[in-house]
């Protein structure tokens, strides 16, 4: 049976749960009175009927449609010849996907091996019974609900009070995936980061200053030593984040101020809209427009400036690579704009109007007032403001992979390319991979260092903004 | 003794003249800071909307030929011998015959010096290899057309596509790419004949991708990222409009509930990237699941727009005033009946215009995405949430790799449908804010 057409069985079933919920009710409601002596109204005794077929139901259908494929090829697998099960454990998940794709269809069945046509036809009876076995329980599991709620719904049940329980267990679950997410994530960096730290020591990644991550095939290959130092990432990460705050700060404070203490309501009405606009491009398309307009301008310019002695006296190459440091961290930083504006004004808006009356009493100018008075007092959040907006350009991923290098240069030369954290997340992981090579795995090492940084990062800069809320509320 | 005192006030009157001196001449100094202090303000918020201006109007400038598309206009005739048809009704002929034949006869019509096997290569070259499709449909959709001459316009290659629109926009030197001198010769007598017409392209809003640029469409990646976000909407709205319920009308103070806000406070600000990790770690090598559908695509999105939408969601749920939460109770209503028949379509304007918000901010997303395998070369519009599938924004970066200029303007092209829709979520975002939205 079809998973659609079962589950179309069970919603009728779970109607007729609640239809016979309902009426049970209202029968056995008659012998004690009339409906008004029911506890609840005959609508909670049907939705709660609802609820007995339809949750036990339908989480073992979930539990049993996720598991029962992985134990499936497990048991296939044990089946194999002995000859066939002691082969590496690449070999097998090939082997296993060959028997697979026969399975589905997808390939020939002939000119395979006698082992694998057993195996295939031992997979596809080993699915036929599982489907059944699941649907002759599933369908048990309805009608004996429905057998309970005959038996059990009566007058005296609190239904609506039950019914409700189960609302609140929903939302509490609910409430659980925000945690459950988080635990997902730190397992997922984790476990794979130990594997990796097993082969590459920590000292290793932190320290090292080469960053090559092409692991050879065999062993007499050129050029394939595989290192993992980690340093000139997190040298290209930070050098593209400094330049995107230096664009971003002065920009967006100043941005902020300005539309806080300056502009007129219309000004604000205009102008705000237009930043969150400048907010809401997706990331992908600032790193289109870094890499194929900003970069090329760059370059040019630089090469014009190129012959001026300026460059000879600081003895800068003038060579610029096409993908620079300097337009990802650029075009960043206007993505940043609008984020530490909208945080500043926030931070802003909450210094008491008295401090500003107090300022200008004394005769300070406005913008004393702002520089002595506002600013100072609106610090702390504006630096949480900040962080935050370290970590997310930190975590950007994007605009790097777009517009700035692959080769891990080590570098403070903004003109150079550099790469990032993210950009050799996304060159590991994109495409075919074997898991446990050191190559993949280094990717995840590499998230556990971004979500640690980052965590730390939002973390604090959480709570100095809560602390700072909390001062003038 | 007084003489001193006396003297002491003088200078102190002096000092007082000084002060105010000092004052009056500071002044203009500082009225100097002040004005120069506001024009910061003025020229940060200037270069934000100029990057806004500068961003747009490169993309708009890049992307607007990108809507029309080259057509050579050909009298093809559709000869049963060179189609190889024997017998307009057996449908099998039909779908195999030799139309790329025809259009090669017609275009050699139109040269007649062309001989060498070369140059007959290069003539061919000029027409997409795509353009032989559009024919077949129209001779099985009416098969007496056979035996015809009709007019066709016939798809031209991207690189007469290029060549085209680069010599319409500056006149002088037209961009020629991987054209030689001889094939521009014969694409300058058929402009002079009045053979080459734009059209516009509806190839990039029917098509799937492909590696030629004229016949690669916006179809598949728009399909994708309809499926993704439908996942996401109803993952996300679903649970987070239920958190942000429970936190704000059922949780006790305790520490289990302040983990959870510090969780989902911090889930916000977590890079995307590590999303996709968790797609690539738990859903993929954990359960198994499939890579690169829409199913999963939405499943890792929608945990990264969960904390939008609860932030929101809370927000909207504490504006209603506890005095009908009040009123409801005393009528007899039970906690669940308060939140479902009162609280809950109050805050729906709110809520909904948060999750729009968190929706399109996922429309956007691409590097999760990447990282779940969404970025393989997909021809096939994908018809179900488990077909393979790529999304808008996967789209432009995957084109936006390739070298072709043509690849370019349609990048641009598809980044303007992106900005379009996200700008009209977002402005469907206001207007419920502010249509729906009630003051207390």
């Amino acid at each position: 049976m079809t998973l659609p057409f079962l589950l179309t069985l069970i919603a009728i079933l779970i109607c007729c749960s609640f239809i016979t919920g309902k009426s049970r009710a209202l029968t056995k409601s008659q012998r004690v009175g009339g409906a008004r002596y029911l506890n609840s109204l005959p609508f909670y005794y049907g939705l709660l009927a609802a609820f007995w077929c339809a949750i036990p139901c339908l989480l073992f259908i979930l539990i049993w449609s996720t598991f029962d494929e992985i134990i499936i090829r497990h048991i296939v697998i044990s089946n194999l010849p002995e000859t066939m099960r002691n082969i590496a454990k690449g070999e097998m998940t090939l082997l296993l996907n060959v028997v697979i794709n026969i399975a589905a269809g997808l390939r020939e069945v002939s000119g395979e091996p006698e082992h694998i046509r057993d195996s295939v036809a031992h997979l596809l009876a080993l699915r036929s019974n599982s489907n059944m076995a699941m649907t002759v329980i599933a369908l048990c599991l309805c009608v004996y609900a429905i057998a309970i709620t005959w038996v059990k719904i009566n007058p005296e049940l609190r239904a609506r009070k039950k019914v409700e329980n189960i609302f609140k267990l929903f939302l509490l679950l609910c409430s659980c995936i925000a945690i459950l997410t988080t635990v997902g994530i730190v397992a997922s960096v984790v476990f794979e980061s130990i594997q990796f730290f097993q082969k590459v020591p920590v000292t290793e990644f932190l320290f090292g200053l080469h960053w090559s991550p092409q692991v050879a095939i065999r062993a007499d290959q050129i050029g394939g030593s595989g290192a993992f130092g980690a340093v000139p990432l997190f040298v290209g990460t930070l050098l593209i984040s400094v330049i995107a705050m230096i664009v971003a700060i002065p920009a967006g404070l100043m941005s902020a101020i300005y539309l806080s203490e300056y502009a007129s309501r219309r000004v604000r009405g205009v102008v705000k809209p237009l930043l969150e606009i400048l907010a809401g491009i997706p990331t992908v398309v600032y790193g289109f427009f870094a890499a194929l307009t900003v970069a090329p301008i760059i370059r040019e310019n630089v090469e014009w400036l190129g012959g001026s002695w300026v460059f000879e006296l600081m003895g800068l190459s003038v060579e610029v690579s096409s993908e620079s440091a300097l337009a990802a961290g650029l075009v960043m930083g206007v993505m940043i704009i609008p984020f530490i504006s909208s945080l500043s004004d926030d931070v802003i808006n909450a210094v008491p109007q008295s401090l500003r009356d107090g300022a200008l009493g004394l005769g300070s100018t406005h913008s004393e007032t702002i520089r002595r008075v506002v600013i100072p007092a609106a610090l702390p959040g504006i630096v949480g403001g900040i962080l935050l907006a370290v970590s997310r350009a930190i975590g950007e991923t994007m605009i790097v992979v777009m517009a700035a290098g692959l080769t891990a240069n080590l570098t403070a030369n903004p003109l150079e390319s550099v790469t990032t954290v993210t950009v050799q997340i996304v060159t590991m992981l994109v495409g075919d991979q074997e898991f446990d090579s050191a190559k993949t795995l280094s990717a995840f090492a590499l998230g556990l260092m971004l979500f640690l940084v980052t965590l730390v990062l939002n973390i604090y800069s959480l709570h100095v903004v809560k602390k700072y809320r909390e001062q003038y509320e | 003794m007084n003489n001193v005192s006396s003297k002491s006030i003088n200078t102190s009157t002096s000092q007082q003249t000084n002060m105010i001196d000092r004052i009056n001449l500071n002044l203009k100094k500082r009225y100097r800071a002040e004005r120069r202090f506001k024009f910061y303000g003025l020229i940060s918020i200037c270069f934000a909307l100029l990057c806004l201006v500068v961003l747009f109007t490169d993309i708009i400038g890049k992307g607007h030929t990108a809507f029309f598309q080259t057509y050579i206009a050909l009298e093809v005739v559709l000869d049963a011998d060179v189609l190889d048809i024997q017998n307009i009704d057996n449908p099998k002929q039909l779908s195999e015959a030799n139309y790329q034949g025809v259009i090669r006869h017609s275009l050699r019509a139109v040269f007649p010096d062309v001989t060498g096997r070369n140059e007959k290569r290069k003539l061919y070259a000029l027409v997409s290899s795509g353009a032989s499709y559009h024919l077949a449909d129209q001779v099985r959709a009416d098969p007496s057309l056979v035996g015809q001459t009709i007019q066709l316009s016939v798809l031209a290659d991207d690189d007469v596509d290029t060549w085209l629109k680069s010599r319409r926009n500056n006149g002088s030197e037209a961009f020629t790419g991987r054209l030689n001198s001889q094939q521009l010769d014969w694409l300058g007598n058929l402009f002079e004949a009045n053979r080459l017409e734009q059209k516009f392209n509806i190839i990039f809003f029917t098509n799937g991708d492909s590696r030629e640029p004229e016949l690669a469409g916006i179809r598949g990646a728009i399909m994708g990222s309809l499926f993704t976000i439908m996942v996401t909407f109803l993952l996300s709205f679903t649970v987070g409009i239920s958190t942000a319920i429970y936190l704000e009308e059922y949780a006790p103070k305790n520490r289990i509930t302040d983990f959870i806000e510090i969780n989902i406070n911090n889930l916000a600000a977590v890079p995307s990237i590590i999303f996709g990790l968790l797609g690539l770690a738990i859903f993929i090598g954990v359960f198994g699941m499939q890579r690169s559908v829409p199913l999963l695509g939405g499943i890792v999105l929608s945990l990264m727009t969960l904390p939008t939408i609860i932030i929101s969601s809370r927000a909207a749920i504490k504006s209603v005033p506890p005095s009908i939460r009040e009123a409801a109770l005393g009528m007899g209503a039970s906690k669940m009946q308060v939140i479902l028949h009162h609280v809950l379509p109050l805050a729906m304007p709110g809520m909904l215009t948060g999750t729009i918000i968190g929706l399109a901010q996922a429309l956007g997303e691409t590097a999760p995405l990447l990282m779940i395998g969404m970025v393989a070369f997909v021809v096939d519009v994908p018809g179900a949430l488990t077909d393979p599938s790529t999304a808008l924004p996967v789209q432009i970066f995957l084109w936006s790799d390739s070298p072709e200029r043509a690849f370019v303007e349609r990048t641009s092209a598809a980044i303007m449908v992106l900005l379009a829709l996200l700008i009209s979520m977002n402005s469907l975002a206001v207007w419920l804010r502010k249509r729906l939205e009630r003051r207390w």
